[in-house]
Protein backbone atom coordinates (compact mmCIF):
# COMPACT_ATOMS: atom_id res chain seq x y z
CA UNK A 1 0.00 0.00 0.00
CA UNK A 2 2.03 2.41 1.26
CA UNK A 3 5.80 3.53 -0.86
CA UNK A 4 9.14 3.42 0.30
CA UNK A 5 8.91 7.08 0.88
CA UNK A 6 5.75 7.15 2.86
CA UNK A 7 7.02 4.13 4.83
CA UNK A 8 9.66 6.75 5.76
CA UNK A 9 7.12 9.54 6.63
CA UNK A 10 5.36 6.57 8.89
CA UNK A 11 8.73 6.33 10.58
CA UNK A 12 9.02 9.68 11.13
CA UNK A 13 5.77 9.75 12.80
CA UNK A 14 6.70 6.99 15.11
CA UNK A 15 9.93 8.98 16.04
CA UNK A 16 7.65 11.54 17.51
CA UNK A 17 6.37 9.83 20.74
CA UNK A 18 7.50 7.27 22.85
CA UNK A 19 4.57 4.81 22.02
CA UNK A 20 3.43 2.93 19.20
CA UNK A 21 -0.22 3.48 19.76
CA UNK A 22 0.49 7.75 19.43
CA UNK A 23 1.22 7.33 15.77
CA UNK A 24 -2.39 6.15 15.01
CA UNK A 25 -3.64 9.45 14.39
CA UNK A 26 -0.87 10.64 11.78
CA UNK A 27 -0.71 7.59 10.16
CA UNK A 28 -4.52 7.08 9.69
CA UNK A 29 -4.13 10.67 8.07
CA UNK A 30 -1.66 8.92 5.72
CA UNK A 31 -3.94 5.87 4.56
CA UNK A 32 -7.10 8.12 4.30
CA UNK A 33 -5.49 10.66 2.06
CA UNK A 34 -4.24 8.25 -0.08
CA UNK A 35 -7.22 5.70 0.02
CA UNK A 36 -9.82 8.30 0.46
CA UNK A 37 -11.27 5.81 3.00
CA UNK A 38 -10.68 4.01 6.28
CA UNK A 39 -12.27 1.04 5.98
CA UNK A 40 -11.84 -2.65 7.73
CA UNK A 41 -8.71 -3.31 5.17
CA UNK A 42 -7.31 0.12 6.13
CA UNK A 43 -7.43 -0.32 9.89
CA UNK A 44 -5.66 -3.78 9.62
CA UNK A 45 -3.23 -2.23 7.61
CA UNK A 46 -2.48 0.95 9.97
CA UNK A 47 -2.21 -1.64 12.95
CA UNK A 48 0.19 -4.32 11.42
CA UNK A 49 1.99 -1.02 10.31
CA UNK A 50 2.91 0.53 13.74
CA UNK A 51 2.13 -2.69 15.37
CA UNK A 52 -0.79 -2.14 17.46
CA UNK A 53 -3.76 -4.38 18.19
CA UNK A 54 -6.88 -3.49 15.51
CA UNK A 55 -9.25 -2.84 17.85
CA UNK A 56 -7.29 0.14 19.28
CA UNK A 57 -7.18 1.57 15.55
CA UNK A 58 -10.92 1.21 14.72
CA UNK A 59 -11.53 2.68 18.64
CA UNK A 60 -9.58 6.05 16.89
CA UNK A 61 -11.16 5.62 13.64
CA UNK A 62 -14.60 6.01 14.48
CA UNK A 63 -14.42 8.46 17.10
CA UNK A 64 -13.28 11.55 14.79
CA UNK A 65 -15.17 12.95 12.33
CA UNK A 66 -12.38 13.20 9.53
CA UNK A 67 -11.69 9.38 9.23
CA UNK A 68 -14.32 8.24 7.24
CA UNK A 69 -15.74 4.57 6.85
CA UNK A 70 -17.87 4.99 4.17
CA UNK A 71 -17.10 6.40 0.96
CA UNK A 72 -17.51 9.69 0.20
CA UNK A 73 -17.77 11.81 -2.97
CA UNK A 74 -14.47 12.84 -4.91
CA UNK A 75 -14.96 16.31 -3.95
CA UNK A 76 -16.12 16.67 -0.27
CA UNK A 77 -18.34 19.94 -0.22
CA UNK A 78 -18.13 20.35 3.87
CA UNK A 79 -20.47 23.12 4.84
CA UNK A 80 -20.42 24.68 8.86
CA UNK A 81 -24.17 25.54 9.45
CA UNK A 82 -22.92 26.33 12.94
CA UNK A 83 -24.33 29.67 14.73
CA UNK A 84 -22.05 32.67 12.99
CA UNK A 85 -21.85 30.65 9.08
CA UNK A 86 -25.60 29.56 10.10
CA UNK A 87 -25.95 34.26 11.28
CA UNK A 88 -24.72 34.72 7.93
CA UNK A 89 -26.45 32.76 5.68
CA UNK A 90 -25.53 29.04 5.52
CA UNK A 91 -28.38 28.27 4.06
CA UNK A 92 -27.43 29.64 1.21
CA UNK A 93 -24.46 28.13 0.73
CA UNK A 94 -26.61 24.57 0.71
CA UNK A 95 -29.42 25.81 -1.58
CA UNK A 96 -26.89 26.46 -3.80
CA UNK A 97 -24.99 23.85 -3.81
CA UNK A 98 -28.57 21.63 -4.17
CA UNK A 99 -29.84 23.84 -7.00
CA UNK A 100 -26.28 23.39 -8.90
CA UNK A 101 -25.55 19.26 -8.19
CA UNK A 102 -28.74 18.17 -6.77
CA UNK A 103 -27.57 16.89 -3.20
CA UNK A 104 -28.15 17.95 0.25
CA UNK A 105 -26.41 16.85 3.23
CA UNK A 106 -25.45 13.33 3.25
CA UNK A 107 -25.41 12.63 -0.27
CA UNK A 108 -23.52 12.10 -3.21
CA UNK A 109 -24.14 12.44 -7.13
CA UNK A 110 -24.54 9.55 -9.08
CA UNK A 111 -20.91 10.01 -10.84
CA UNK A 112 -19.29 9.73 -7.61
CA UNK A 113 -17.68 13.51 -7.99
CA UNK A 114 -19.55 15.10 -5.35
CA UNK A 115 -20.71 14.50 -1.60
CA UNK A 116 -21.93 17.14 0.37
CA UNK A 117 -21.34 16.79 4.55
CA UNK A 118 -22.85 19.24 6.86
CA UNK A 119 -19.66 20.07 9.91
CA UNK A 120 -19.60 21.54 13.13
CA UNK A 121 -17.38 25.09 13.38
CA UNK A 122 -14.52 25.71 11.27
CA UNK A 123 -13.52 28.43 12.90
CA UNK A 124 -13.79 30.56 10.39
CA UNK A 125 -16.56 32.63 11.79
CA UNK A 126 -15.13 35.87 10.86
CA UNK A 127 -14.97 34.76 7.25
CA UNK A 128 -18.84 33.15 7.07
CA UNK A 129 -20.32 31.47 5.50
CA UNK A 130 -17.40 28.92 5.07
CA UNK A 131 -16.95 25.59 3.14
CA UNK A 132 -14.22 23.22 3.14
CA UNK A 133 -13.96 21.30 -0.39
CA UNK A 134 -11.86 18.49 0.97
CA UNK A 135 -9.17 20.36 2.82
CA UNK A 136 -9.17 23.67 1.42
CA UNK A 137 -11.39 25.99 3.03
CA UNK A 138 -13.04 28.72 0.82
CA UNK A 139 -14.96 31.37 2.75
CA UNK A 140 -16.85 34.66 2.25
CA UNK A 141 -19.06 32.75 0.15
CA UNK A 142 -21.47 33.80 -2.26
CA UNK A 143 -23.60 31.96 -4.91
CA UNK A 144 -21.50 33.19 -7.40
CA UNK A 145 -18.63 31.54 -5.77
CA UNK A 146 -19.61 28.43 -4.85
CA UNK A 147 -21.08 27.53 -8.53
CA UNK A 148 -17.86 28.54 -9.87
CA UNK A 149 -16.05 26.32 -7.68
CA UNK A 150 -17.92 23.46 -8.54
CA UNK A 151 -17.88 24.59 -12.70
CA UNK A 152 -13.58 24.01 -11.69
CA UNK A 153 -14.17 20.41 -10.05
CA UNK A 154 -16.60 19.59 -12.17
CA UNK A 155 -14.25 20.53 -15.29
CA UNK A 156 -10.88 18.88 -13.41
CA UNK A 157 -13.83 15.24 -13.11
CA UNK B 1 -11.21 54.40 19.57
CA UNK B 2 -8.33 53.47 21.68
CA UNK B 3 -5.23 53.93 21.29
CA UNK B 4 -3.22 50.47 21.33
CA UNK B 5 -0.48 48.62 19.24
CA UNK B 6 -0.88 45.12 18.35
CA UNK B 7 2.25 42.92 20.03
CA UNK B 8 0.31 39.19 18.88
CA UNK B 9 -0.22 39.97 15.31
CA UNK B 10 1.77 43.17 14.65
CA UNK B 11 1.15 45.10 11.26
CA UNK B 12 4.28 43.63 10.06
CA UNK B 13 4.40 42.03 6.67
CA UNK B 14 5.47 38.26 6.24
CA UNK B 15 6.35 37.83 10.11
CA UNK B 16 5.65 34.33 9.38
CA UNK B 17 9.14 33.92 7.95
CA UNK B 18 11.88 32.82 10.01
CA UNK B 19 14.36 35.67 8.67
CA UNK B 20 11.53 38.87 9.23
CA UNK B 21 11.15 37.40 13.01
CA UNK B 22 14.23 37.21 13.69
CA UNK B 23 15.02 40.82 11.72
CA UNK B 24 11.99 41.80 14.30
CA UNK B 25 13.70 40.89 17.31
CA UNK B 26 12.73 37.61 17.60
CA UNK B 27 14.27 34.67 19.49
CA UNK B 28 16.31 37.15 21.90
CA UNK B 29 13.38 36.46 24.60
CA UNK B 30 14.85 32.67 24.29
CA UNK B 31 17.96 33.97 24.91
CA UNK B 32 17.21 35.96 27.87
CA UNK B 33 14.94 33.48 29.54
CA UNK B 34 18.06 30.66 29.48
CA UNK B 35 19.96 33.16 30.96
CA UNK B 36 17.66 33.06 34.28
CA UNK B 37 16.71 30.11 36.41
CA UNK B 38 13.61 28.28 35.48
CA UNK B 39 11.69 28.94 38.69
CA UNK B 40 12.83 32.89 38.12
CA UNK B 41 11.17 32.58 34.50
CA UNK B 42 8.10 31.23 36.25
CA UNK B 43 8.13 34.25 38.41
CA UNK B 44 8.14 36.39 35.71
CA UNK B 45 4.72 34.84 34.27
CA UNK B 46 3.51 35.08 37.41
CA UNK B 47 3.85 38.87 38.37
CA UNK B 48 2.94 39.82 34.71
CA UNK B 49 -1.01 38.39 35.89
CA UNK B 50 -0.75 36.57 32.51
CA UNK B 51 -4.26 33.89 32.39
CA UNK B 52 -4.98 31.34 30.17
CA UNK B 53 -6.78 32.31 26.49
CA UNK B 54 -8.13 29.49 25.94
CA UNK B 55 -11.55 29.37 28.06
CA UNK B 56 -10.48 28.81 31.62
CA UNK B 57 -8.38 32.25 32.56
CA UNK B 58 -6.59 29.98 35.19
CA UNK B 59 -3.42 32.11 35.84
CA UNK B 60 -0.28 30.84 33.92
CA UNK B 61 2.41 31.22 36.23
CA UNK B 62 0.49 29.90 38.90
CA UNK B 63 -0.42 27.15 36.53
CA UNK B 64 3.26 26.51 35.78
CA UNK B 65 4.22 26.61 39.16
CA UNK B 66 2.40 22.89 39.80
CA UNK B 67 5.22 21.29 37.40
CA UNK B 68 7.76 19.24 39.28
CA UNK B 69 10.97 20.82 38.78
CA UNK B 70 13.08 17.75 39.60
CA UNK B 71 11.81 13.99 39.27
CA UNK B 72 12.55 10.75 37.30
CA UNK B 73 9.78 11.24 34.77
CA UNK B 74 9.73 13.41 31.60
CA UNK B 75 8.10 16.54 31.52
CA UNK B 76 5.70 17.54 28.94
CA UNK B 77 3.95 20.53 27.29
CA UNK B 78 0.51 20.13 25.32
CA UNK B 79 -0.09 23.42 23.39
CA UNK B 80 -3.69 23.57 22.37
CA UNK B 81 -4.55 24.94 19.20
CA UNK B 82 -7.64 22.65 18.86
CA UNK B 83 -9.74 25.89 18.86
CA UNK B 84 -13.37 24.29 18.18
CA UNK B 85 -15.82 25.87 20.19
CA UNK B 86 -18.18 27.77 17.39
CA UNK B 87 -17.41 31.00 17.44
CA UNK B 88 -13.19 31.23 18.20
CA UNK B 89 -10.93 31.85 15.19
CA UNK B 90 -8.02 33.44 17.21
CA UNK B 91 -5.45 30.65 16.84
CA UNK B 92 -5.03 30.41 13.28
CA UNK B 93 -4.09 33.90 13.13
CA UNK B 94 -1.11 32.96 14.95
CA UNK B 95 -0.58 30.15 13.13
CA UNK B 96 -0.69 31.93 10.11
CA UNK B 97 0.65 35.66 10.81
CA UNK B 98 2.73 34.65 13.68
CA UNK B 99 3.63 31.04 14.12
CA UNK B 100 7.25 31.96 15.47
CA UNK B 101 5.89 33.77 18.05
CA UNK B 102 4.49 30.77 19.66
CA UNK B 103 7.43 28.74 19.45
CA UNK B 104 9.51 30.93 21.07
CA UNK B 105 6.85 30.84 24.26
CA UNK B 106 7.06 27.01 23.76
CA UNK B 107 10.98 27.35 24.05
CA UNK B 108 10.55 29.96 27.08
CA UNK B 109 7.88 27.29 28.61
CA UNK B 110 9.95 24.16 27.83
CA UNK B 111 13.16 26.06 29.93
CA UNK B 112 10.99 27.24 32.78
CA UNK B 113 9.12 23.95 32.96
CA UNK B 114 11.67 21.34 31.96
CA UNK B 115 9.82 20.10 29.37
CA UNK B 116 11.11 17.07 27.17
CA UNK B 117 9.41 17.48 24.32
CA UNK B 118 6.13 19.91 23.17
CA UNK B 119 3.36 19.05 20.83
CA UNK B 120 1.21 21.58 19.60
CA UNK B 121 -2.49 19.99 18.96
CA UNK B 122 -4.19 21.70 15.62
CA UNK B 123 -7.52 20.47 14.85
CA UNK B 124 -7.60 18.36 11.49
CA UNK B 125 -9.67 20.49 10.26
CA UNK B 126 -6.92 23.51 9.92
CA UNK B 127 -4.84 20.95 7.51
CA UNK B 128 -3.67 24.87 5.63
CA UNK B 129 -2.16 26.14 8.82
CA UNK B 130 -1.29 22.65 10.28
CA UNK B 131 1.23 23.10 6.86
CA UNK B 132 2.02 26.21 8.09
CA UNK B 133 2.58 25.74 11.42
CA UNK B 134 5.19 22.39 10.36
CA UNK B 135 7.13 24.77 8.49
CA UNK B 136 7.84 27.02 11.00
CA UNK B 137 8.78 24.40 13.33
CA UNK B 138 11.08 22.76 10.60
CA UNK B 139 12.54 26.63 10.31
CA UNK B 140 13.25 27.00 13.93
CA UNK B 141 14.58 23.54 14.07
CA UNK B 142 16.99 24.50 10.59
CA UNK B 143 17.97 27.48 12.33
CA UNK B 144 19.49 25.40 15.61
CA UNK B 145 16.67 27.20 17.62
CA UNK B 146 14.93 23.68 18.94
CA UNK B 147 16.34 20.30 19.33
CA UNK B 148 19.67 19.08 20.01
CA UNK B 149 20.89 22.07 18.27
CA UNK B 150 19.87 24.72 20.35
CA UNK B 151 22.40 23.62 22.93
CA UNK B 152 25.35 25.06 20.38
CA UNK B 153 23.00 28.05 19.35
CA UNK B 154 22.46 28.96 22.79
CA UNK B 155 25.42 27.59 24.42
CA UNK B 156 23.22 25.98 26.80
CA UNK B 157 22.18 22.16 27.77
CA UNK B 158 18.18 22.43 28.01
CA UNK B 159 16.96 21.65 24.57
CA UNK B 160 13.36 20.47 23.80
CA UNK B 161 11.76 18.59 20.91
CA UNK B 162 8.37 20.22 19.22
CA UNK B 163 6.19 17.82 16.95
CA UNK B 164 2.56 18.89 15.35
CA UNK B 165 0.02 16.64 16.44
CA UNK B 166 -2.93 17.08 13.95
CA UNK B 167 -6.42 16.11 15.55
CA UNK B 168 -9.10 14.01 13.22
CA UNK B 169 -12.33 16.54 14.03
CA UNK B 170 -13.44 16.28 17.54
CA UNK B 171 -14.74 19.21 19.22
CA UNK B 172 -14.28 16.93 22.41
CA UNK B 173 -10.31 17.67 21.76
CA UNK B 174 -10.19 20.66 23.43
CA UNK B 175 -10.40 19.57 26.45
CA UNK B 176 -6.73 19.08 28.15
CA UNK B 177 -7.42 15.59 29.30
CA UNK B 178 -9.18 14.45 25.69
CA UNK B 179 -6.38 16.04 23.97
CA UNK B 180 -3.71 14.03 25.84
CA UNK B 181 -5.60 10.72 25.24
CA UNK B 182 -5.86 11.54 21.53
CA UNK B 183 -1.90 12.55 21.09
CA UNK B 184 -1.59 8.97 23.12
CA UNK B 185 -3.68 7.22 20.54
CA UNK B 186 -6.61 6.20 22.71
CA UNK B 187 -10.18 6.71 22.07
CA UNK B 188 -10.44 10.62 23.47
CA UNK B 189 -12.23 10.49 26.62
CA UNK B 190 -12.32 12.98 29.17
CA UNK B 191 -9.99 11.82 32.95
CA UNK B 192 -11.57 12.09 35.82
CA UNK B 193 -9.44 14.45 38.13
CA UNK B 194 -7.35 14.28 40.05
CA UNK B 195 -5.00 13.29 39.19
CA UNK B 196 -4.38 16.74 37.63
CA UNK B 197 -2.27 16.36 34.19
CA UNK B 198 0.89 18.35 36.70
CA UNK B 199 1.28 14.85 38.70
CA UNK B 200 0.35 12.42 35.54
CA UNK B 201 -0.93 13.82 32.34
CA UNK B 202 0.87 12.70 29.16
CA UNK B 203 1.55 8.67 29.61
CA UNK B 204 1.59 9.56 32.95
CA UNK B 205 4.21 11.90 33.21
CA UNK B 206 4.10 15.35 34.46
CA UNK B 207 2.49 17.84 31.86
CA UNK B 208 1.26 21.33 31.59
CA UNK B 209 -1.39 22.15 28.74
CA UNK B 210 -1.65 25.85 27.39
CA UNK B 211 -3.88 27.21 25.15
CA UNK B 212 -2.15 28.69 21.82
CA UNK B 213 -2.60 32.14 22.65
CA UNK B 214 -1.59 32.23 26.16
CA UNK B 215 1.81 30.62 25.15
CA UNK B 216 2.21 33.61 22.41
CA UNK B 217 2.00 36.33 24.96
CA UNK B 218 4.74 34.29 27.02
CA UNK B 219 7.73 36.47 24.58
CA UNK B 220 6.02 39.57 24.84
CA UNK B 221 6.52 39.45 28.63
CA UNK B 222 10.03 38.63 28.21
CA UNK B 223 10.12 41.53 26.17
CA UNK B 224 8.55 43.72 27.36
CA UNK B 225 8.55 43.21 30.75
CA UNK B 226 6.04 41.79 33.43
CA UNK B 227 5.17 45.42 34.78
CA UNK B 228 4.48 46.48 31.17
CA UNK B 229 1.98 43.53 30.30
CA UNK B 230 -0.01 43.91 33.66
CA UNK B 231 -0.66 47.48 32.77
CA UNK B 232 -2.75 46.42 29.58
CA UNK B 233 -6.40 46.36 30.30
CA UNK B 234 -8.25 44.71 33.45
CA UNK B 235 -6.25 45.06 36.68
CA UNK B 236 -7.11 41.07 37.03
CA UNK B 237 -7.12 39.81 33.96
CA UNK B 238 -4.73 41.81 32.15
CA UNK B 239 -2.60 41.84 28.52
CA UNK B 240 -3.44 42.08 24.95
CA UNK B 241 -6.22 39.13 24.18
CA UNK B 242 -7.82 38.59 20.60
CA UNK B 243 -11.30 38.67 20.47
CA UNK B 244 -12.85 37.09 17.67
CA UNK B 245 -16.50 38.82 16.66
CA UNK B 246 -18.71 37.30 14.47
CA UNK B 247 -22.31 36.95 13.36
CA UNK B 248 -24.62 40.09 12.68
CA UNK B 249 -21.42 43.21 12.47
CA UNK B 250 -20.42 44.83 9.60
CA UNK B 251 -16.74 44.17 9.82
CA UNK B 252 -16.55 40.39 11.62
CA UNK B 253 -12.98 39.38 12.18
CA UNK B 254 -10.20 38.81 14.93
CA UNK B 255 -9.09 41.92 16.64
CA UNK B 256 -6.08 42.06 19.24
CA UNK B 257 -7.21 44.59 22.09
CA UNK B 258 -6.52 44.79 25.60
CA UNK B 259 -8.33 43.46 27.69
CA UNK B 260 -11.43 44.83 29.44
CA UNK B 261 -13.20 46.74 26.48
CA UNK B 262 -16.72 47.56 26.93
CA UNK B 263 -18.37 44.93 24.95
CA UNK B 264 -20.74 47.96 22.95
CA UNK B 265 -17.39 49.47 21.95
CA UNK B 266 -16.04 46.06 20.71
CA UNK B 267 -19.18 45.85 18.70
CA UNK B 268 -20.23 49.01 17.34
CA UNK B 269 -16.78 51.18 17.33
CA UNK B 270 -14.29 47.81 16.48
CA UNK B 271 -16.71 45.79 14.35
CA UNK B 272 -18.89 48.60 12.83
CA UNK B 273 -21.75 47.92 14.29
CA UNK B 274 -24.72 45.96 12.91
CA UNK B 275 -25.92 45.59 9.11
CA UNK B 276 -28.86 47.64 8.53
CA UNK B 277 -28.39 49.59 12.36
CA UNK B 278 -30.92 47.01 13.47
CA UNK B 279 -30.84 46.08 17.89
CA UNK B 280 -28.91 43.12 19.12
CA UNK B 281 -30.91 40.83 20.64
CA UNK B 282 -28.36 38.46 22.00
CA UNK B 283 -24.49 38.16 22.36
CA UNK B 284 -22.54 34.77 23.27
CA UNK B 285 -19.25 36.58 24.67
CA UNK B 286 -16.81 33.50 24.25
CA UNK B 287 -17.81 30.91 22.39
CA UNK B 288 -20.93 28.90 22.00
CA UNK B 289 -20.60 27.11 25.48
CA UNK B 290 -21.24 30.59 27.40
CA UNK B 291 -24.03 32.22 28.78
CA UNK B 292 -25.37 34.51 26.68
CA UNK B 293 -26.23 37.97 27.31
CA UNK B 294 -29.22 40.34 26.43
CA UNK B 295 -28.89 42.71 23.63
CA UNK B 296 -31.01 45.26 26.04
CA UNK B 297 -28.46 44.74 29.01
CA UNK B 298 -25.06 45.04 27.31
CA UNK B 299 -23.96 48.66 28.81
CA UNK B 300 -21.35 48.44 30.98
CA UNK B 301 -19.97 45.12 30.36
CA UNK B 302 -16.09 44.44 29.86
CA UNK B 303 -14.50 41.99 28.29
CA UNK B 304 -12.24 40.74 30.88
CA UNK B 305 -12.93 37.35 33.14
CA UNK B 306 -14.37 39.42 36.62
CA UNK B 307 -16.53 41.20 34.45
CA UNK B 308 -18.50 39.15 32.67
CA UNK B 309 -18.85 36.44 35.32
CA UNK B 310 -20.47 39.86 37.41
CA UNK B 311 -22.52 40.06 34.73
CA UNK B 312 -23.20 36.70 34.52
CA UNK B 313 -21.32 35.16 31.61
CA UNK B 314 -17.71 34.02 31.18
CA UNK B 315 -14.84 35.24 28.94
CA UNK B 316 -14.31 31.71 27.10
CA UNK B 317 -12.13 32.27 24.14
CA UNK B 318 -13.26 35.90 23.46
CA UNK B 319 -15.36 34.89 20.67
CA UNK B 320 -18.16 36.91 20.24
CA UNK B 321 -21.32 36.36 18.29
CA UNK B 322 -23.86 39.09 18.14
CA UNK B 323 -27.53 38.45 16.78
CA UNK B 324 -29.81 40.65 15.63
CA UNK B 325 -33.10 41.32 16.53
CA UNK B 326 -35.03 39.55 13.76
CA UNK B 327 -32.68 36.23 14.79
CA UNK B 328 -34.46 33.27 15.34
CA UNK B 329 -33.63 32.56 19.10
CA UNK B 330 -35.00 28.62 18.74
CA UNK B 331 -33.29 27.97 15.76
CA UNK B 332 -30.12 29.23 16.91
CA UNK B 333 -30.61 26.66 20.82
CA UNK B 334 -31.36 24.09 18.32
CA UNK B 335 -28.09 24.34 15.84
CA UNK B 336 -26.36 25.21 19.32
CA UNK B 337 -27.58 21.99 20.98
CA UNK B 338 -27.17 20.01 17.81
CA UNK B 339 -23.35 20.59 17.75
CA UNK B 340 -22.76 19.58 21.94
CA UNK B 341 -25.22 16.53 20.90
CA UNK B 342 -22.88 15.13 18.04
CA UNK B 343 -19.99 16.16 19.96
CA UNK B 344 -20.73 14.74 22.83
CA UNK B 345 -17.74 11.54 23.52
CA UNK B 346 -20.88 9.21 24.80
CA UNK B 347 -18.30 8.67 28.17
CA UNK B 348 -21.11 10.08 30.68
CA UNK B 349 -24.36 9.54 31.20
CA UNK B 350 -26.23 12.80 31.75
CA UNK B 351 -24.32 14.27 28.95
CA UNK B 352 -24.84 11.82 26.30
CA UNK B 353 -28.24 11.14 27.06
CA UNK B 354 -29.74 14.76 27.80
CA UNK B 355 -28.08 16.62 24.95
CA UNK B 356 -30.08 13.83 22.66
CA UNK B 357 -33.55 14.67 24.96
CA UNK B 358 -33.10 18.65 24.71
CA UNK B 359 -32.10 18.25 21.16
CA UNK B 360 -35.39 16.50 21.07
CA UNK B 361 -37.68 18.54 22.20
CA UNK B 362 -36.31 21.97 20.82
CA UNK B 363 -36.53 19.97 17.19
CA UNK B 364 -39.97 20.16 18.51
CA UNK B 365 -40.67 23.68 18.91
CA UNK B 366 -38.57 24.57 15.95
CA UNK B 367 -41.43 22.28 14.06
CA UNK B 368 -43.66 24.87 15.65
CA UNK B 369 -45.08 21.89 18.26
CA UNK B 370 -43.64 23.24 21.34
CA UNK B 371 -45.62 24.35 24.33
CA UNK B 372 -44.62 26.44 27.40
CA UNK B 373 -43.72 23.63 29.56
CA UNK B 374 -41.24 22.68 26.80
CA UNK B 375 -39.58 25.69 28.11
CA UNK B 376 -39.54 23.84 32.14
CA UNK B 377 -38.17 20.69 30.63
CA UNK B 378 -35.70 21.57 29.11
CA UNK B 379 -34.33 24.08 31.83
CA UNK B 380 -34.89 20.52 33.85
CA UNK B 381 -32.70 18.49 32.06
CA UNK B 382 -29.91 21.19 31.63
CA UNK B 383 -30.01 21.49 35.09
CA UNK B 384 -29.26 17.50 35.51
CA UNK B 385 -26.65 17.92 32.62
CA UNK B 386 -24.87 20.50 34.78
CA UNK B 387 -21.84 19.24 37.06
CA UNK B 388 -22.84 15.71 36.93
CA UNK B 389 -20.51 14.92 34.40
CA UNK B 390 -16.31 13.80 34.04
CA UNK B 391 -15.45 16.96 31.87
CA UNK B 392 -16.76 20.58 31.70
CA UNK B 393 -18.62 19.82 27.82
CA UNK B 394 -21.75 18.63 30.27
CA UNK B 395 -21.83 22.04 31.62
CA UNK B 396 -21.22 23.58 27.68
CA UNK B 397 -23.98 21.72 26.75
CA UNK B 398 -26.18 22.72 29.58
CA UNK B 399 -25.53 26.66 30.20
CA UNK B 400 -26.76 27.60 26.57
CA UNK B 401 -29.95 25.99 27.26
CA UNK B 402 -30.18 26.81 30.97
CA UNK B 403 -29.40 30.55 30.45
CA UNK B 404 -31.12 31.41 27.39
CA UNK B 405 -34.01 29.83 29.13
CA UNK B 406 -33.73 32.14 32.06
CA UNK B 407 -33.12 35.25 30.12
CA UNK B 408 -35.13 34.93 27.08
CA UNK B 409 -37.99 33.20 28.66
CA UNK B 410 -39.99 35.88 26.80
CA UNK B 411 -38.48 35.46 23.70
CA UNK B 412 -39.38 32.00 23.09
CA UNK B 413 -42.40 32.58 24.61
CA UNK B 414 -42.82 34.84 21.60
CA UNK B 415 -41.22 32.36 19.25
CA UNK B 416 -43.95 29.10 20.26
CA UNK B 417 -47.05 31.12 19.67
CA UNK B 418 -46.00 31.76 15.68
Amino acid sequence: MFTEEELQKVEEIRSHYPTNLAAVMGVLHMYQDKAGIVDEKGIAYVAKLIDVPEEKVLGVATFYEMYHQHPTGKYKLQVCTNVSCMLCNSDMVLKTIKDKIGIGIGEMTDDGLFSVHEVECLGSCGTAPVLSLNKQYHENLTPEKINELIDTMKAKG
Amino acid sequence: MIDYQPVILPNIPDLHRIDVYEQHGGYAQIRKALGMKPTDVIDIVKASGLRGRGGAAFPTGLKWSFMPQQGEKPNYLCVNGDESEPGSFKDRQIFEFNPHLMIEGILIAGYALRIKAAYIYIRGEYETWVQMVEKAVADAYAKGYAGEKMKETFGTDYSLDIYVHRGAGAYICGEESSLMNSIEGKRPYPRVKPPFPAQSGLWDCPTTINNVETIANVPVIFEKGADWFKSIGAEKHPGPILYGISGHVNKPGVYELPTGMLLTELIYDVAGGVPGGKKIKMVIPGGSSMPPLRGDALDGIRMDADSLKEAGSAIGTAGIMVMDEDTDLTRILTRITHFYKVESCGQCTPCREGTGWMLKVLNRMLAGEGESKDLDLLHSVAKNIEGNTVCALGDAAAWPVKFAIERFRDEFEAELKR
